[in-house]
């Protein structure tokens, strides 16, 4: 069993195996984080280049982690310290970090598509860290990890997702794990950020929140950014709290044991209440953790030597 | 021209076997450290278990088993296609200033030893660590030798040594499995 592709572009086209594949790996990987020493030394040598164009603090880090406890050497590539602000273009941007000889391109990128474009020209390994408002596979995949640990099983599992739909990577790429792994996911938030064509996808979508809460076992929450706002999607995080926010009151509805997810950064008092994020069912933190682990099982699975291009 | 298969031990020997490491490893004196099984897996961890429980039936106290995966560790990491299934390293005991006899089923290059003692050390720091064997066939590429051996089992490098543990597999043998065409003595072939 091994993953068919040596880039992680997407969830999108994933088989359900190798998803369990990833999954499992970071089972037995996860225990490297709680040794005294929280460091092995499979990837020696190995060089992955960490280019985040868009900013990134919790999923940079969390893949910096995962490469030095595997003991790659990574390096940080951002728009800031480049010649991309300069005007370079993304391929020629590319093609000098190729020219470094990277085993990995880990891209965060504002365009949607960026890592399938770079997959194209170079020789190294792609792992999208989310781009435009299209995947963020490690994330749906350490959310997966999470709910695995928790419940067990995604065969009919209740989830909601409740925020902004239209412009969230991690909803598109969690839909497209969750369904894939048998669990039923209902979309929620304003009719504004519910994009169109959703139809498509295997899930339910509503604008009534207690009807997306109802029985659920994961609840997760989406960030608001607030740009989307002034664009006019809603009138005010005022009246997005009360409506879409995820309090104590409105978890009654889901199921006695459901667990609250949030993809982080946190608007505390919008998205989700604080005693909420903070209470006993949150398992936000524990997401943070899980994705060191996630990020070093997709690390691992690609470093073997596929033959170049026979396998993508 | 056929493969030919030999068999090296039965069910009732690989017992016998085990019962005959278990008084090994207590008779063996040294350190009175804290005693502690790793089975290498995936098949050294079922003997290890095996070799705990006639250690406990000789002593009276069974010592603690854990597992070890040393897929990590490999020193052919970067030449192989395809990276093997990572499983769990769980080693449910204090490693620092313990004696650790570690188990595996085949003793061959040495390779696989010297990942699994590179994974030990990167747990702690045990007092002592030993090494015991189910089978010893040979062709070292490493300066490592077993302490407890099975079966020494002289062996060409074309043939393959067959473990088959009920836990595993579903039954209990050791097969010699001779390269295609080639002939074989017959059994006790060991020294």
């Amino acid at each position: 069993m091994r993953l068919r592709s040596r880039h992680l572009l997407g969830i999108d086209g994933m088989s359900a195996a190798e998803i369990e594949l990833i999954l499992d790996t970071a089972e037995s990987l996860a225990e490297i984080g709680r040794r005294e020493i929280k460091k092995v030394p499979t990837l020696r040598g190995k060089t992955v280049v960490n280019f985040f164009v868009e900013p990134s603090t919790r999923t940079r880090s969390s893949f910096e982690l995962a490469e030095k406890r595997l003991s790659a050497d990574a390096l940080n590539f951002s728009p800031a310290m480049s010649s991309f602000s300069k005007g370079e273009t993304l391929r020629d941007t590319v093609r000098n970090l190729e020219s470094m000889s990277p085993d990995f391109i880990v891209i965060r990128h504002t365009q949607a598509g960026a890592p399938h474009f770079l997959s194209r020209h170079c020789d190294c390994s792609i792992i999208n860290a989310g781009d435009g408002s299209h995947e963020h596979p490690t994330q749906a995949l350490l959310d997966a990890f999470t709910i695995r640990r928790h419940k067990g099983r995604f065969r009919s599992l209740r989830v909601a997702i409740v925020g902004d739909i239209l412009n969230s990577r991690v909803a598109r790429s969690n839909v497209f794990l969750l369904t894939c792994l048998g669990a039923e996911v209902t979309l929620c938030g304003p009719p504004t950020l519910l994009p169109k064509g959703l139809e498509g996808l295997d899930c339910r979508v509503t604008h009534r929140i207690d009807e997306a809460l109802e029985g659920a076992d994961v609840v997760m929450a989406l960030r608001i950014q607030v740009e989307r706002m002034r664009s006019g999607a809603f009138p005010s995080l005022r009246e997005y709290a009360a409506l879409y926010g995820i309090s104590r009151e409105r978890l009654r509805r889901a199921a006695p044991d459901a667990i609250v997810m949030h993809p982080g950064p946190m608007n505390r008092g919008v998205e989700i209440t604080g005693d909420v994020a903070d209470g006993e069912r949150s398992v936000i933190l524990e997401q943070v953790t899980n994705g060191i682990a996630v990020r070093m099982a997709v690390l691992y699975l690609l470093a073997g030597e596929v033959p170049r291009e026979a396998a993508a | 021209m056929s493969t030919r298969s030999v068999s090296i031990l039965d069910a009732a020997s690989i017992d016998r076997t085990l019962v005959r490491i278990a008084h090994e490893i207590l008779e063996s004196s040294g350190v009175a450290a804290r005693l502690g099984l790793v089975g290498i897996r995936t098949r050294g961890l079922p003997l290890a278990l095996r070799l705990g429980r006639k250690i406990a039936a000789i002593a009276g106290a069974e010592p603690p088993c854990g597992a070890l995966d040393i897929n990590l560790y490999r020193d052919d990491l970067s030449s192989i296609a395809d990276h093997p299934i990572l499983r769990k390293t769980d080693i449910p005991f204090e490693v620092d200033g313990a004696r650790i006899v570690l188990v595996d089923d085949v003793l061959y290059t040495g390779r696989t030893i010297r990942a699994a003692l590179d994974g030990l050390v990167d747990l702690g720091r045990p007092a002592r660590i030993e090494l015991a064997v189910l089978v010893d066939r040979g062709h070292r590429e490493l300066p490592i030798r077993a302490d407890y051996v099975g079966k020494n089992l002289p062996t060409a490098r074309e043939e393959r040594v067959e473990v088959r543990l009920q836990e595993v597999d579903g039954r209990d043998e050791v097969l010699l499995v001779g390269a295609p065409g080639s002939e074989r003595r017959g059994p006790g072939g060991g020294e």
